[in-house]
């Protein structure tokens, strides 16, 4: 792509991480959360490939690396339901703990992120889902593009 | 003990999803590792499910609140409807978590050596794993939205996996075909869930049921809901996707997603019989579903006459037995408002469509996988070029002789029960039916009679001299449904007693359905 | 008057459903089946969406607002996740199509599907 593309992205791009994100931290509070960030970090990552181009890219981010980022993003969501099983799968059993545990009077309070209990680590685990899953699909679909084998879907 | 009966529901689809997840992390280490995990995964599945179905036929139905403070409060304090997430397994469920726990755990066993040649096998266990959860959800939940996401979930891991050997155009195109048919049928039952949750705010099947109207709306509704769980499950008039993705789809998937299909036929069952119940006029509706299922039975098994691919051959009888099903299910259907004819024939008629469908989980699946057999010693599906396999492959043929025999009806195997079942009631209600579904099954036996004859019997030919016996994994897979087709076959008034009469029964009783979740009755 | 404008999305929604069944029916390119399924998709997500919407609600993530009225906050629960499950259906369509278009040169689905069933 031309400097101009790439100049831009290359100012843009922390922002969209950073919004991305915010989204998925916040994401109990605000609306967002761990899907909605997760689809604004792979759409940075999406910049990344369009700008820089697929050779360059798969130089520093690998498929199987995104993959690994996907399972265990997964496995930390169904951990934390299953943590909850003492008294019923996905209870809320950190609510009142030190972490994430407090407890405001009605509905999250407003700017208080240390609330919430495993809800917020349930966002990061899907915003890491679906952060290296999407990512995934666009690293596929730029392996087809660039008319390489090897890829399956 | 007790514990894990408590947390029983949610652990049969949790645990396939929690080793869905792990299975990649786990395979980068070792491949060996890996497929020991995936058969411990499913066989711990197993146990919990034949813990579950023992606890539903001694206690009665179970429901699991997720996140609730215990698993029993389905209704949170100070609220009317349930707000949470809700489980529910009746005999039916029941039923069916058994048999997809056996087919499960039987198709992966074999899957372990007949994969060994494709690349990407991290994947492949991965989505099956996940095939096993979207099938077992559909059994287990309570809950409409929840009910459609296992379907999407089984959509996109059936299509991933029948399209899985991406270097056959026909595996490609049969996992298109599949994923257009199920989206479609998807959005159809989610437009459905829209409808009430519209009406009655609502999307507990359970607490839908207790407040429905019957309205033109929920007509529409039903219409939806049988389009999509009949284009799904395969039958007449949408059959045409079935042959294609089934075919090409890899060997030991075959089974478990025949399984997929039937999981969606008894979710047909549960919206028909647990949503709607006696007070709409269901004779119409019985109808449409006889007809669908006559109507399979015979394109199924005209169009599998035809076949030289052997496994298409068997794909097409699995459109002709599901009208069996279809059939005897529709005939307790017609027949619900009518208290007399459903004492006297109706409710042998739902047992006896649900003998069918575990018996055909099993035999159908068994036949399945020694189709595949064949192909991965030959190398080729058409019956023309084979022959005298039954010299040199003695228990493909053995395994294929049970499964052959079993599902054409013959004395004194399992399907001659389940069949014998459906035409004695069905006679009672109208005997033209019993005579197709008579024809239909001497049909099937000259079908596979024509199978035996060209790939097993006669000399050996010589281009197959150096074919041996397939490994032991394969076996195993094949011969623990062999097995459970005998154990039904020498036991059938045990399993009928035990475990098909609290299924159709389930069927029946909608207010005890209702009122486990929404209380008082 | 009112009562027009107040079902105009279940018009749209009845609309978009019968273009998309059209399309699903009647188009043989793969790319455009698809199309229709999204078109598909888009429908169900307006149908929801409007379930749940109550004329002058709020948003459904205030704690402590003036009015009364909210937006009914499970429909939209009920979007997100087909959207989610949209996404995912698309991509791995798309990615069957590119399989199948480097297997036969073909997008067509007369021409490149070889058995009928």
């Amino acid at each position: 792509m031309s400097k101009i593309v790439r100049t831009i992205a290359q100012a843009v791009m922390p922002f969209v991480f950073l919004f991305g994100i915010y989204l998925i931290i916040h994401g109990h509070l605000s609306p967002g959360g761990g899907f909605q960030g997760g689809a604004v970090v792979a759409s940075g990552i999406a910049l990344l490939f369009v700008s820089f181009g697929f050779k360059y890219v798969s130089t520093f981010l690998r498929e199987d690396t995104l993959s690994a980022i996907e399972s265990s993003g997964a496995l930390l969501f169904i951990g934390l339901a299953f943590a909850g099983i003492a008294t019923t799968f996905f209870a809320n059993f950190l609510l009142g703990s030190p972490v994430f545990g407090s407890i405001p009077v009605t509905g999250p309070g407003v700017g208080d992120i240390w609330s919430g209990g495993t809800i917020p680590l349930m966002n990061i685990g899907v915003g890491m889902k679906v952060s290296a899953g999407l990512s995934a699909i666009i690293f596929s679909m730029m392996l087809i593009a660039s008319k390489k084998r090897g890829g399956e879907q | 003990m007790d514990a894990l009966t408590l947390h029983s529901p949610i652990l049969a689809v949790a645990i396939p999803l929690l080793a869905a997840f792990a299975t990649p992390l786990i395979g980068r280490l070792s491949s060996r590792a890996r497929d020991v995990f995936v058969i411990a995964a499913l066989a711990s599945m197993l146990f919990v499910v034949i813990l579950l179905a023992r606890d539903v036929y001694e206690v009665g139905i179970r429901i699991y609140t997720l996140g609730a403070l215990s698993p029993s409060q389905a209704i949170p304090e100070n609220h009317m409807v349930p707000v949470r997430l809700v489980f529910e397994v009746d005999g039916l469920g029941a039923l069916m978590a058994i048999i997809t726990a056996v087919v499960a755990l039987a198709g992966t066993i074999y899957s372990i050596v007949s994969i060994k040649p494709e690349t990407g096998q991290n994947r492949f266990y991965a989505l099956l794993l996940l095939l096993v959860v979207g099938i077992m959800g559909i059994q287990l939940t309570g809950d409409m939205f929840n009910l459609f996401v296992f379907l999407e979930i089984l959509s996109i891991s059936g299509a991933a996996l029948a399209a899985f050997r991406t270097r056959f155009v026909d595996a490609v195109e049969g996992g298109f075909k599949y994923l257009m048919v199920s989206t479609v049928g998807a959005l159809l039952f989610l437009l459905a869930i829209g409808i009430f949750y519209g009406q009655y705010n609502a999307l507990n099947i359970a607490a839908i049921a207790s407040a429905m109207q019957y309205t033109v709306l929920d007509q529409v509704a039903l219409a939806l809901i049988l389009a999509a769980f009949l284009m799904k499950s395969g039958a007449v008039p949408s059959h045409w996707w079935v042959p294609d993705t089934y075919t090409p789809a890899p060997a030991g998937t075959s089974p478990i997603m025949y399984a997929s299909s039937l999981a969606c036929l008894a979710a047909t069952f549960r919206m028909l019989f647990s949503l709607y119940g006696v007070q709409m006029s269901l004779a119409t509706v019985g109808w449409i579903v006889i007809i669908a299922g006559v109507l399979s039975m015979f394109v199924g098994v005209t169009m599998a006459l035809r076949q030289t691919d052997i496994k298409r051959l068997m794909v097409y009888h699995v459109i002709s037995q599901e009208g069996y099903m279809l059939l005897g299910v529709g005939v307790g259907l017609a027949v619900l408002s009518n208290p007399e004819a459903l004492a006297a024939y109706g409710r042998e008629a739902i047992a006896g469509g649900l003998f069918h469908v575990i018996n055909n989980a099993f035999f159908k699946g068994l036949l399945l996988l020694t189709a595949e057999a064949l192909f991965f010693r030959l190398g080729t599906r058409d019956l023309n070029q084979m022959g005298g396999m039954g010299r040199t492959m003695k228990w493909t043929c053995a395994f294929f002789l049970i499964g052959a025999l079993a599902i054409s009806g013959v004395p004194p195997f399992n399907g001659f029960a389940s069949k014998l079942m459906i035409y004695e009631s069905t006679y009672l209600f109208n005997p033209v039916l019993t005579i197709i579904a008579l024809i239909v099954s001497v049909m099937t036996l000259a079908s596979f009679t024509k199978v035996f004859q060209s790939a097993f019997t006669g000399p050996a030919l010589p281009q197959y001299k150096e074919v041996r016996e397939v490994p032991m994994s394969m076996k195993l897979g094949m011969g623990l449904l062999a097995a459970a087709t005998v154990f039904i076959s020498l036991f059938p008034a045990f399993v009928v007693d035990t475990i098909i009469y609290p299924a159709a029964d389930a069927l029946l009783d909608r207010s005890g359905y209702i009122s486990a979740v929404m209380g008082g009755g | 008057m009112s009562q027009l404008v107040l079902n105009a999305p279940f018009v749209a929604v009845a609309a978009l459903t019968c273009v998309a069944c059209y399309i699903i029916m009647t188009q043989k390119n793969l790319i455009k089946i698809v199309m229709g399924v999204v078109i598909l998709q888009g429908a169900v997500n307006l149908f929801l969406v409007t379930l749940g919407y109550r004329i002058g609600g709020v948003a459904p993530i205030y704690t402590e607002t003036s009015g009364t009225l909210m937006v009914l906050p499970v429909p939209q629960a009920l979007t997100l996740t087909n959207i989610v499950i949209g996404v995912s259906t698309t991509a791995l369509m798309l990615a069957l199509i590119v399989l199948i278009y480097r297997h036969t040169g073909e997008t067509d689905a007369e021409k490149s599907r070889r058995m009928k069933g």
